[in-house]
Protein backbone atom coordinates (compact mmCIF):
# COMPACT_ATOMS: atom_id res chain seq x y z
CA UNK A 1 0.00 0.00 0.00
CA UNK A 2 1.47 3.32 -0.94
CA UNK A 3 0.56 6.17 1.51
CA UNK A 4 1.59 10.16 0.51
CA UNK A 5 4.40 11.33 1.04
CA UNK A 6 4.06 13.07 4.90
CA UNK A 7 5.95 14.55 7.77
CA UNK A 8 5.99 12.91 11.34
CA UNK A 9 4.21 15.97 12.51
CA UNK A 10 1.57 15.40 10.11
CA UNK A 11 1.48 11.49 11.41
CA UNK A 12 1.14 12.54 14.85
CA UNK A 13 -1.66 14.83 14.76
CA UNK A 14 -3.10 12.13 12.76
CA UNK A 15 -2.63 10.09 15.71
CA UNK A 16 -3.66 12.85 18.08
CA UNK A 17 -6.99 12.83 15.93
CA UNK A 18 -7.45 9.43 16.71
CA UNK A 19 -7.91 10.20 20.44
CA UNK A 20 -10.85 11.78 20.15
CA UNK A 21 -12.49 8.84 18.29
CA UNK A 22 -16.28 8.37 19.72
CA UNK A 23 -15.76 10.15 22.49
CA UNK A 24 -19.33 11.52 21.94
CA UNK A 25 -20.90 15.23 22.70
CA UNK A 26 -17.79 16.55 24.45
CA UNK A 27 -15.28 19.82 24.81
CA UNK A 28 -11.91 18.44 22.58
CA UNK A 29 -9.06 20.66 24.01
CA UNK A 30 -5.78 20.09 22.57
CA UNK A 31 -2.97 22.24 23.99
CA UNK A 32 -0.28 23.46 21.39
CA UNK A 33 -0.42 23.12 17.65
CA UNK A 34 -0.15 19.54 17.16
CA UNK A 35 -2.52 18.41 19.87
CA UNK A 36 -4.76 21.33 18.65
CA UNK A 37 -4.77 20.01 15.44
CA UNK A 38 -5.42 17.21 15.96
CA UNK A 39 -8.93 17.54 17.74
CA UNK A 40 -9.60 19.41 14.94
CA UNK A 41 -9.69 17.03 12.51
CA UNK A 42 -11.07 14.55 14.64
CA UNK A 43 -14.16 16.83 14.91
CA UNK A 44 -13.81 17.20 10.88
CA UNK A 45 -13.45 14.04 9.98
CA UNK A 46 -14.37 11.02 12.23
CA UNK A 47 -16.24 13.10 15.29
CA UNK A 48 -17.97 15.76 13.95
CA UNK A 49 -20.29 15.45 17.25
CA UNK A 50 -17.07 16.95 19.31
CA UNK A 51 -17.62 20.33 21.17
CA UNK A 52 -14.86 22.91 20.40
CA UNK A 53 -13.49 26.36 21.24
CA UNK A 54 -12.05 29.16 19.29
CA UNK A 55 -9.12 29.16 22.01
CA UNK A 56 -10.83 32.01 23.25
CA UNK A 57 -14.58 32.19 24.63
CA UNK A 58 -16.70 30.94 21.63
CA UNK A 59 -17.70 27.88 20.60
CA UNK A 60 -17.19 26.92 16.95
CA UNK A 61 -18.18 24.07 14.60
CA UNK A 62 -16.16 25.06 12.08
CA UNK A 63 -12.44 24.53 13.66
CA UNK A 64 -10.51 27.51 13.70
CA UNK A 65 -7.13 27.10 11.45
CA UNK A 66 -4.15 28.31 13.69
CA UNK A 67 -1.55 30.82 13.72
CA UNK A 68 -2.21 34.70 12.30
CA UNK A 69 -6.08 34.96 11.54
CA UNK A 70 -8.58 37.67 11.40
CA UNK A 71 -10.09 38.12 14.21
CA UNK A 72 -13.62 38.14 13.45
CA UNK A 73 -12.96 35.30 10.73
CA UNK A 74 -14.40 32.38 13.82
CA UNK A 75 -18.48 31.64 13.63
CA UNK A 76 -19.56 31.73 16.97
CA UNK A 77 -21.94 28.07 17.34
CA UNK A 78 -22.28 28.66 21.30
CA UNK A 79 -20.66 30.42 24.35
CA UNK A 80 -17.77 28.69 26.47
CA UNK A 81 -16.12 31.53 28.35
CA UNK A 82 -13.25 30.69 31.01
CA UNK A 83 -16.12 32.14 33.51
CA UNK A 84 -18.05 29.03 33.09
CA UNK A 85 -15.09 26.81 32.07
CA UNK A 86 -15.19 24.78 35.76
CA UNK A 87 -19.23 24.79 35.76
CA UNK A 88 -19.32 23.60 32.04
CA UNK A 89 -17.12 21.35 30.23
CA UNK A 90 -14.15 20.58 33.38
CA UNK A 91 -16.08 19.32 36.55
CA UNK A 92 -18.76 18.19 35.10
CA UNK A 93 -16.61 15.72 32.90
CA UNK A 94 -17.59 17.02 29.57
CA UNK A 95 -13.76 17.45 28.06
CA UNK A 96 -11.20 15.54 26.75
CA UNK A 97 -7.81 17.44 27.59
CA UNK A 98 -4.68 16.74 25.31
CA UNK A 99 -1.42 17.93 27.14
CA UNK A 100 2.43 17.92 27.25
CA UNK A 101 3.61 17.85 30.64
CA UNK A 102 7.06 17.92 31.85
CA UNK A 103 7.28 14.01 33.13
CA UNK A 104 5.62 11.21 33.30
CA UNK A 105 5.61 8.51 35.68
CA UNK A 106 4.47 4.45 34.83
CA UNK A 107 1.05 5.39 37.02
CA UNK A 108 -0.20 8.09 34.44
CA UNK A 109 1.07 10.96 37.16
CA UNK A 110 2.31 14.11 35.26
CA UNK A 111 4.33 16.73 36.70
CA UNK A 112 3.75 20.31 35.32
CA UNK A 113 4.75 22.01 38.22
CA UNK A 114 8.41 22.65 38.83
CA UNK A 115 11.68 19.68 37.99
CA UNK A 116 15.30 19.95 40.53
CA UNK A 117 15.05 21.49 44.05
CA UNK A 118 12.30 21.53 46.16
CA UNK A 119 8.59 22.79 45.96
CA UNK A 120 9.46 26.43 48.22
CA UNK A 121 12.61 26.58 45.91
CA UNK A 122 12.33 25.06 42.84
CA UNK A 123 15.47 24.78 40.57
CA UNK A 124 13.80 24.87 37.60
CA UNK A 125 10.08 26.71 37.63
CA UNK A 126 7.86 25.27 35.07
CA UNK A 127 4.09 26.11 34.94
CA UNK A 128 2.54 25.02 37.81
CA UNK A 129 -0.28 22.57 38.29
CA UNK A 130 -2.80 24.61 36.33
CA UNK A 131 -5.92 22.91 35.63
CA UNK A 132 -4.12 19.64 35.79
CA UNK A 133 -5.74 18.72 39.51
CA UNK A 134 -9.15 18.92 38.15
CA UNK A 135 -8.83 17.74 34.86
CA UNK A 136 -7.68 14.61 35.62
CA UNK A 137 -10.10 13.82 38.41
CA UNK A 138 -13.27 15.12 36.41
CA UNK A 139 -12.67 14.07 32.80
CA UNK A 140 -10.79 12.25 30.01
CA UNK A 141 -6.85 12.97 29.16
CA UNK A 142 -4.75 12.03 26.82
CA UNK A 143 -0.72 13.33 26.70
CA UNK A 144 1.30 14.14 23.69
CA UNK A 145 5.27 14.30 23.48
CA UNK A 146 7.27 15.00 21.24
CA UNK A 147 10.59 14.39 22.65
CA UNK A 148 10.36 10.40 24.01
CA UNK A 149 12.69 9.87 26.54
CA UNK A 150 13.42 8.83 29.75
CA UNK A 151 13.98 12.86 30.61
CA UNK A 152 9.91 12.89 30.30
CA UNK A 153 8.96 9.16 30.99
CA UNK A 154 10.84 8.65 34.40
CA UNK A 155 11.69 6.11 36.52
CA UNK A 156 10.44 7.07 39.72
CA UNK A 157 7.41 8.97 40.63
CA UNK A 158 7.15 12.34 39.00
CA UNK A 159 8.82 15.46 41.02
CA UNK A 160 5.57 16.84 41.65
CA UNK A 161 2.49 15.21 40.68
CA UNK A 162 0.29 17.76 39.03
CA UNK A 163 -2.43 14.72 37.80
CA UNK A 164 -3.95 12.44 39.41
CA UNK A 165 -3.12 8.81 37.84
CA UNK A 166 -3.17 5.42 38.78
CA UNK A 167 -1.03 5.37 41.83
CA UNK A 168 -2.28 3.29 44.67
CA UNK A 169 -0.39 5.11 47.25
CA UNK A 170 -1.92 8.31 45.95
CA UNK A 171 -5.48 7.16 46.47
CA UNK A 172 -7.38 8.81 49.60
CA UNK A 173 -9.66 6.30 51.21
CA UNK A 174 -13.02 7.29 50.52
CA UNK A 175 -12.81 9.75 48.01
CA UNK A 176 -14.22 9.63 45.04
CA UNK A 177 -11.69 8.60 42.02
CA UNK A 178 -14.12 6.84 39.53
CA UNK A 179 -13.87 9.38 36.56
CA UNK A 180 -9.92 9.43 36.05
CA UNK A 181 -9.59 8.60 32.61
CA UNK A 182 -6.56 8.34 30.96
CA UNK A 183 -6.51 6.99 27.54
CA UNK A 184 -3.70 7.40 25.14
CA UNK A 185 -0.09 9.10 25.13
CA UNK A 186 1.26 9.85 21.72
CA UNK A 187 4.48 10.49 21.28
CA UNK A 188 7.52 11.00 18.46
CA UNK A 189 8.26 6.89 18.41
CA UNK A 190 4.84 5.24 19.46
CA UNK A 191 1.41 5.28 20.63
CA UNK A 192 0.28 3.63 23.99
CA UNK A 193 -2.58 3.60 26.45
CA UNK A 194 -3.52 2.58 29.97
CA UNK A 195 -4.80 -1.14 29.14
CA UNK A 196 -2.45 -3.38 31.17
CA UNK A 197 -3.27 -4.77 34.48
CA UNK A 198 -4.00 -1.95 36.72
CA UNK A 199 -4.08 0.77 34.12
CA UNK A 200 -0.06 -0.16 32.98
CA UNK A 201 1.11 1.73 29.91
CA UNK A 202 1.15 -0.51 27.12
CA UNK A 203 2.54 0.10 23.83
CA UNK A 204 -0.42 -0.28 21.16
CA UNK A 205 1.18 1.28 17.73
CA UNK A 206 5.40 1.92 16.68
CA UNK A 207 5.47 4.68 14.09
CA UNK A 208 7.33 3.64 10.79
CA UNK A 209 10.47 1.74 11.53
CA UNK A 210 10.44 2.24 14.80
CA UNK A 211 11.82 -0.78 17.24
CA UNK A 212 10.40 -1.62 20.67
CA UNK A 213 13.78 -1.57 21.76
CA UNK A 214 14.28 2.22 20.76
CA UNK A 215 11.08 2.89 22.99
CA UNK A 216 12.31 0.90 25.95
CA UNK A 217 15.24 2.32 25.61
CA UNK A 218 13.76 6.13 25.68
CA UNK A 219 11.58 5.16 28.48
CA UNK A 220 12.20 4.72 32.35
CA UNK A 221 9.55 2.04 33.43
CA UNK A 222 8.79 -1.15 32.16
CA UNK A 223 6.09 -0.72 29.08
CA UNK A 224 3.52 -4.16 28.13
CA UNK A 225 3.59 -5.27 24.66
CA UNK A 226 0.93 -7.71 23.91
CA UNK A 227 1.17 -8.99 20.82
CA UNK A 228 2.69 -8.05 17.09
CA UNK A 229 2.23 -4.32 17.51
CA UNK A 230 0.80 -2.67 14.43
CA UNK A 231 2.90 0.38 12.69
CA UNK A 232 0.71 3.46 13.39
CA UNK A 233 -1.31 4.40 10.82
CA UNK A 234 -0.25 7.23 8.09
CA UNK A 235 -2.46 10.34 7.07
CA UNK A 236 -4.01 9.82 3.99
CA UNK A 237 -4.60 12.40 0.94
CA UNK A 238 -7.80 13.84 2.63
CA UNK A 239 -6.26 14.13 6.13
CA UNK A 240 -3.24 15.69 4.85
CA UNK A 241 -5.33 18.59 2.95
CA UNK A 242 -7.26 19.12 5.99
CA UNK A 243 -4.34 19.53 7.97
CA UNK A 244 -3.17 22.29 5.32
CA UNK A 245 -6.18 24.13 5.30
CA UNK A 246 -5.88 23.53 9.43
CA UNK A 247 -2.70 25.30 9.46
CA UNK A 248 -2.16 27.50 6.56
CA UNK A 249 0.87 29.26 7.87
CA UNK A 250 2.94 25.59 8.40
CA UNK A 251 3.40 26.11 11.87
CA UNK A 252 3.49 22.05 12.10
CA UNK A 253 6.51 21.94 10.72
CA UNK A 254 8.40 24.22 13.15
CA UNK A 255 7.52 21.44 16.13
CA UNK A 256 9.77 18.94 15.96
CA UNK A 257 13.44 19.36 15.15
CA UNK A 258 14.43 19.37 11.17
CA UNK A 259 10.66 18.14 10.42
CA UNK A 260 11.63 15.03 9.82
CA UNK A 261 9.56 12.79 7.46
CA UNK A 262 6.83 10.48 8.45
CA UNK A 263 9.02 7.41 6.89
CA UNK A 264 12.08 6.82 8.40
CA UNK A 265 12.89 4.13 5.58
CA UNK B 1 -20.92 41.43 59.78
CA UNK B 2 -21.47 44.96 58.00
CA UNK B 3 -22.23 45.96 55.16
CA UNK B 4 -20.17 48.19 53.37
CA UNK B 5 -19.92 52.15 54.08
CA UNK B 6 -22.21 53.91 51.54
CA UNK B 7 -21.23 56.81 49.52
CA UNK B 8 -23.27 58.25 46.49
CA UNK B 9 -19.65 59.81 44.93
CA UNK B 10 -17.93 56.76 44.24
CA UNK B 11 -15.18 58.37 41.99
CA UNK B 12 -11.95 58.80 42.96
CA UNK B 13 -7.87 58.61 42.08
CA UNK B 14 -5.51 55.65 41.99
CA UNK B 15 -3.41 57.01 44.52
CA UNK B 16 -6.43 57.58 46.82
CA UNK B 17 -7.29 53.78 46.14
CA UNK B 18 -3.52 52.63 47.29
CA UNK B 19 -3.15 55.03 50.07
CA UNK B 20 -6.02 52.66 51.23
CA UNK B 21 -4.17 49.23 51.34
CA UNK B 22 -2.25 49.23 54.00
CA UNK B 23 1.31 47.07 54.82
CA UNK B 24 -0.16 42.88 54.95
CA UNK B 25 -2.83 43.30 53.44
CA UNK B 26 -5.00 40.84 51.01
CA UNK B 27 -5.45 41.62 47.38
CA UNK B 28 -7.48 39.84 44.81
CA UNK B 29 -6.58 41.50 41.47
CA UNK B 30 -9.18 40.39 38.36
CA UNK B 31 -8.50 39.57 35.09
CA UNK B 32 -6.47 36.46 33.70
CA UNK B 33 -2.63 36.10 32.99
CA UNK B 34 -2.36 39.10 30.40
CA UNK B 35 -5.78 39.80 30.28
CA UNK B 36 -8.22 42.28 31.46
CA UNK B 37 -6.02 43.34 34.83
CA UNK B 38 -6.22 46.70 36.52
CA UNK B 39 -2.62 47.94 35.43
CA UNK B 40 -2.93 51.56 36.31
CA UNK B 41 -4.02 50.37 39.95
CA UNK B 42 -1.24 47.80 40.02
CA UNK B 43 1.50 50.92 38.88
CA UNK B 44 0.18 52.95 41.57
CA UNK B 45 0.57 50.07 43.78
CA UNK B 46 4.26 49.49 42.38
CA UNK B 47 5.00 53.10 43.27
CA UNK B 48 3.79 53.22 46.36
CA UNK B 49 5.64 52.33 50.23
CA UNK B 50 3.41 49.24 50.36
CA UNK B 51 5.00 46.04 51.19
CA UNK B 52 3.93 42.48 52.52
CA UNK B 53 0.90 41.82 50.90
CA UNK B 54 -0.95 38.84 50.18
CA UNK B 55 -1.57 38.50 46.37
CA UNK B 56 -4.34 36.71 44.92
CA UNK B 57 -4.68 36.06 41.11
CA UNK B 58 -5.07 34.81 38.11
CA UNK B 59 -1.84 36.05 37.06
CA UNK B 60 0.04 38.05 34.82
CA UNK B 61 2.41 41.40 34.64
CA UNK B 62 0.36 42.14 38.14
CA UNK B 63 1.88 39.50 40.06
CA UNK B 64 5.54 39.71 38.48
CA UNK B 65 6.05 42.97 38.67
CA UNK B 66 4.75 43.49 42.44
CA UNK B 67 7.21 40.66 42.88
CA UNK B 68 10.48 42.19 41.58
CA UNK B 69 9.37 45.61 43.38
CA UNK B 70 9.15 43.61 46.54
CA UNK B 71 5.84 44.14 47.72
CA UNK B 72 4.81 40.75 48.57
CA UNK B 73 4.85 38.58 51.16
CA UNK B 74 2.97 35.39 49.55
CA UNK B 75 1.11 34.68 46.16
CA UNK B 76 -2.26 32.77 46.07
CA UNK B 77 -2.86 31.78 42.32
CA UNK B 78 -3.73 29.49 39.34
CA UNK B 79 -0.95 30.47 36.83
CA UNK B 80 1.00 33.27 36.52
CA UNK B 81 1.35 33.57 32.54
CA UNK B 82 1.63 35.71 29.69
CA UNK B 83 0.79 33.23 27.32
CA UNK B 84 2.80 33.42 24.38
CA UNK B 85 5.34 33.52 27.20
CA UNK B 86 4.05 30.82 28.96
CA UNK B 87 5.78 31.27 31.97
CA UNK B 88 5.42 34.94 34.11
CA UNK B 89 9.44 35.93 34.13
CA UNK B 90 9.51 37.80 37.17
CA UNK B 91 7.65 34.76 38.87
CA UNK B 92 10.04 32.22 36.94
CA UNK B 93 13.06 34.51 38.92
CA UNK B 94 11.44 34.95 42.21
CA UNK B 95 10.50 31.03 42.73
CA UNK B 96 13.81 29.76 41.84
CA UNK B 97 15.28 32.43 44.15
CA UNK B 98 13.09 31.44 46.92
CA UNK B 99 12.11 33.58 49.95
CA UNK B 100 8.15 34.64 49.22
CA UNK B 101 5.08 32.08 50.25
CA UNK B 102 3.40 30.65 47.55
CA UNK B 103 -0.22 28.60 47.80
CA UNK B 104 -0.61 26.85 44.49
CA UNK B 105 -3.84 26.13 43.16
CA UNK B 106 -6.18 24.05 40.45
CA UNK B 107 -7.29 26.92 38.63
CA UNK B 108 -10.58 25.42 39.63
CA UNK B 109 -9.96 25.76 43.18
CA UNK B 110 -9.10 29.53 43.21
CA UNK B 111 -12.42 30.50 42.05
CA UNK B 112 -14.21 28.24 44.47
CA UNK B 113 -12.50 29.65 47.22
CA UNK B 114 -13.09 32.78 46.09
CA UNK B 115 -17.03 31.66 45.87
CA UNK B 116 -16.76 30.50 49.19
CA UNK B 117 -15.49 33.41 50.35
CA UNK B 118 -18.03 35.58 48.40
CA UNK B 119 -20.92 33.17 50.11
CA UNK B 120 -19.42 34.15 53.06
CA UNK B 121 -18.94 29.78 53.85
CA UNK B 122 -15.24 28.70 55.43
CA UNK B 123 -15.18 26.09 52.22
CA UNK B 124 -16.67 24.54 49.89
CA UNK B 125 -16.30 20.73 48.77
CA UNK B 126 -14.33 19.32 45.79
CA UNK B 127 -12.68 16.41 44.45
CA UNK B 128 -9.98 18.58 42.95
CA UNK B 129 -6.79 18.26 44.04
CA UNK B 130 -7.44 15.06 45.91
CA UNK B 131 -4.01 12.55 44.74
CA UNK B 132 -2.18 15.52 43.70
CA UNK B 133 0.99 17.13 45.48
CA UNK B 134 -1.21 20.45 45.07
CA UNK B 135 -3.29 18.53 48.17
CA UNK B 136 0.23 18.37 50.01
CA UNK B 137 1.65 21.37 49.34
CA UNK B 138 -1.06 23.21 50.28
CA UNK B 139 -2.01 21.15 53.73
CA UNK B 140 -5.36 20.76 52.70
CA UNK B 141 -7.58 19.11 54.95
CA UNK B 142 -10.50 17.10 53.47
CA UNK B 143 -14.35 17.03 54.55
CA UNK B 144 -16.50 13.77 55.20
CA UNK B 145 -19.89 13.55 53.46
CA UNK B 146 -22.57 13.14 56.45
CA UNK B 147 -24.67 11.53 53.96
CA UNK B 148 -25.23 7.80 52.97
CA UNK B 149 -22.23 8.24 50.16
CA UNK B 150 -19.63 9.07 52.98
CA UNK B 151 -17.44 10.75 49.84
CA UNK B 152 -14.32 12.52 51.36
CA UNK B 153 -13.55 15.24 49.30
CA UNK B 154 -11.03 18.34 49.79
CA UNK B 155 -12.20 21.58 51.84
CA UNK B 156 -11.45 24.05 49.79
CA UNK B 157 -11.24 27.45 52.60
CA UNK B 158 -13.02 30.27 51.67
CA UNK B 159 -10.11 33.19 49.85
CA UNK B 160 -11.61 36.53 51.83
CA UNK B 161 -9.71 39.67 50.22
CA UNK B 162 -9.09 42.74 52.06
CA UNK B 163 -9.35 45.03 48.86
CA UNK B 164 -9.79 43.60 44.84
CA UNK B 165 -9.24 45.99 42.56
CA UNK B 166 -10.70 45.23 38.86
CA UNK B 167 -10.86 46.98 35.29
CA UNK B 168 -13.81 47.24 33.48
CA UNK B 169 -14.84 49.16 30.41
CA UNK B 170 -17.45 51.63 32.17
CA UNK B 171 -18.38 52.85 35.42
CA UNK B 172 -20.98 55.44 36.99
CA UNK B 173 -20.22 57.46 39.78
CA UNK B 174 -22.12 55.83 42.33
CA UNK B 175 -20.37 52.23 41.04
CA UNK B 176 -22.47 50.57 38.24
CA UNK B 177 -20.29 48.69 36.33
CA UNK B 178 -20.12 47.46 32.36
CA UNK B 179 -17.70 45.08 31.67
CA UNK B 180 -17.83 44.49 27.97
CA UNK B 181 -15.90 41.79 25.68
CA UNK B 182 -16.12 37.82 25.11
CA UNK B 183 -14.72 36.85 28.57
CA UNK B 184 -15.17 38.34 32.05
CA UNK B 185 -13.01 35.78 33.92
CA UNK B 186 -13.57 35.79 37.57
CA UNK B 187 -13.81 39.10 38.46
CA UNK B 188 -17.57 38.88 39.33
CA UNK B 189 -16.38 36.68 41.87
CA UNK B 190 -13.14 39.10 43.35
CA UNK B 191 -15.45 41.66 43.73
CA UNK B 192 -17.67 39.54 46.26
CA UNK B 193 -15.07 37.84 48.22
CA UNK B 194 -13.29 41.41 49.17
CA UNK B 195 -14.10 43.67 51.69
CA UNK B 196 -13.90 46.57 49.27
CA UNK B 197 -13.57 46.81 45.91
CA UNK B 198 -11.69 49.39 43.68
CA UNK B 199 -13.14 49.43 39.89
CA UNK B 200 -10.37 51.42 37.51
CA UNK B 201 -12.53 51.92 33.86
CA UNK B 202 -11.88 53.03 30.64
CA UNK B 203 -15.09 55.35 31.21
CA UNK B 204 -16.91 57.14 33.69
CA UNK B 205 -20.04 58.73 33.43
CA UNK B 206 -22.23 60.09 35.47
CA UNK B 207 -25.35 57.63 34.99
CA UNK B 208 -25.09 54.42 33.16
CA UNK B 209 -28.75 54.12 33.12
CA UNK B 210 -28.46 57.71 31.16
CA UNK B 211 -25.48 56.62 29.23
CA UNK B 212 -25.94 52.82 28.37
CA UNK B 213 -28.85 51.29 29.21
CA UNK B 214 -28.77 48.96 25.93
CA UNK B 215 -25.64 47.20 27.59
CA UNK B 216 -26.82 46.47 30.56
CA UNK B 217 -26.48 42.62 31.28
CA UNK B 218 -22.61 43.59 30.88
CA UNK B 219 -23.22 44.50 34.84
CA UNK B 220 -21.10 41.72 36.11
CA UNK B 221 -21.49 42.44 39.56
CA UNK B 222 -23.71 44.83 41.29
CA UNK B 223 -22.75 48.44 42.51
CA UNK B 224 -22.84 47.13 46.11
CA UNK B 225 -20.10 45.64 45.45
CA UNK B 226 -18.02 48.54 44.64
CA UNK B 227 -16.59 50.97 46.63
CA UNK B 228 -14.31 53.48 44.13
CA UNK B 229 -14.44 54.18 41.15
CA UNK B 230 -11.12 55.31 39.37
CA UNK B 231 -10.88 56.43 35.25
CA UNK B 232 -8.23 54.81 33.86
CA UNK B 233 -8.62 55.05 29.97
CA UNK B 234 -6.00 52.41 28.65
CA UNK B 235 -5.70 50.90 32.10
CA UNK B 236 -5.27 47.74 31.34
CA UNK B 237 -2.51 47.63 29.40
CA UNK B 238 0.18 46.27 28.36
CA UNK B 239 -2.76 43.68 28.82
CA UNK B 240 -5.94 43.08 26.65
CA UNK B 241 -9.25 44.83 26.68
CA UNK B 242 -11.41 43.08 24.42
CA UNK B 243 -13.35 44.38 22.53
CA UNK B 244 -11.62 47.61 22.74
CA UNK B 245 -7.59 47.00 22.46
CA UNK B 246 -5.46 43.62 22.39
CA UNK B 247 -2.23 43.23 24.51
CA UNK B 248 0.71 45.09 23.73
CA UNK B 249 3.30 42.05 23.01
CA UNK B 250 5.96 43.85 22.32
CA UNK B 251 5.96 45.88 25.86
CA UNK B 252 5.32 41.95 27.74
CA UNK B 253 9.05 41.02 25.83
CA UNK B 254 10.89 44.26 26.55
CA UNK B 255 9.56 44.26 30.26
CA UNK B 256 10.33 39.94 30.23
CA UNK B 257 14.02 40.50 28.92
CA UNK B 258 14.72 42.85 32.11
CA UNK B 259 13.78 39.85 34.24
CA UNK B 260 17.33 38.79 33.02
CA UNK B 261 19.71 42.08 33.46
CA UNK B 262 21.41 43.18 36.66
CA UNK B 263 19.41 46.02 37.59
CA UNK B 264 17.17 45.86 35.20
CA UNK B 265 13.47 45.78 37.62
CA UNK B 266 15.06 49.17 38.88
CA UNK B 267 15.46 50.76 35.29
CA UNK B 268 12.01 49.63 33.97
CA UNK B 269 10.51 50.85 37.29
CA UNK B 270 12.37 54.53 36.67
CA UNK B 271 12.07 54.43 33.18
CA UNK B 272 8.87 52.87 31.95
CA UNK B 273 6.32 52.54 34.90
CA UNK B 274 7.93 56.07 36.03
CA UNK B 275 6.19 59.01 37.85
CA UNK B 276 2.78 58.62 36.43
CA UNK B 277 0.56 57.58 34.12
CA UNK B 278 1.13 59.97 31.49
CA UNK B 279 4.77 59.17 31.58
CA UNK B 280 4.10 55.41 31.39
CA UNK B 281 1.88 56.33 28.37
CA UNK B 282 4.43 58.44 26.37
CA UNK B 283 7.15 55.48 27.11
CA UNK B 284 4.43 52.96 24.96
CA UNK B 285 4.34 54.82 22.49
CA UNK B 286 1.22 57.32 23.30
CA UNK B 287 -2.49 56.95 23.88
CA UNK B 288 -3.37 56.73 20.26
CA UNK B 289 -0.75 53.98 19.72
CA UNK B 290 -2.06 52.04 22.63
CA UNK B 291 -5.64 52.55 21.98
CA UNK B 292 -4.94 50.85 18.34
CA UNK B 293 -3.20 47.50 19.71
CA UNK B 294 -5.29 44.80 17.20
CA UNK B 295 -6.79 42.34 19.11
CA UNK B 296 -4.86 38.84 19.83
CA UNK B 297 -5.69 35.60 18.24
CA UNK B 298 -6.06 32.61 20.26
Amino acid sequence: MTTPDHSLAELLIVACSEVYRGNGEIVATGIGPIPRLGASLAKITHSPELMMTDGEAFLVEDPVPIGPRDYDSRKPAGYLPFSRYFDSAVWTGRRHALVSPIQIDRFGQMNLSYVGGTFEKPKVQMLGARGFPGNTIHHINSMFIPNHSKRIFVEGEVTSVSSVGYNPARRLPGANFSSVDLRFIVTNLCVMDFGGPDHAIRVVSLHDSVTLDEVREATGFELLVEGDLPTTQAPTEEQLAVIAKLDPHNIRATIIKDNPPGRRG
Amino acid sequence: MGFRPVTFDKRTTAADVVSRIKDGMTIGIGGWGPRRKPMTLVRELLRSPVKDLTIVAYGGPDVGMLLAAGKVKKVIYGFVSLDAIPLEPYFRKAREAGGFEVLELDEGMLQWGLKAAALRLPFLPTRVGLGTDVFVQGKFKTVTSPYDDGEVMLAMPAIPLDMALLHVHRADRIGNIQALGPDTYYDEWFAKAAKEVAVSAEEVVERMDHAYPEDVKANIFERCFVQHVVEAPLGAHPTSMPPSYGWDMKAFKAYGATAGEEGGWAKYMAETIGPDEAHYLAQMGGADAVSKLPLPIF
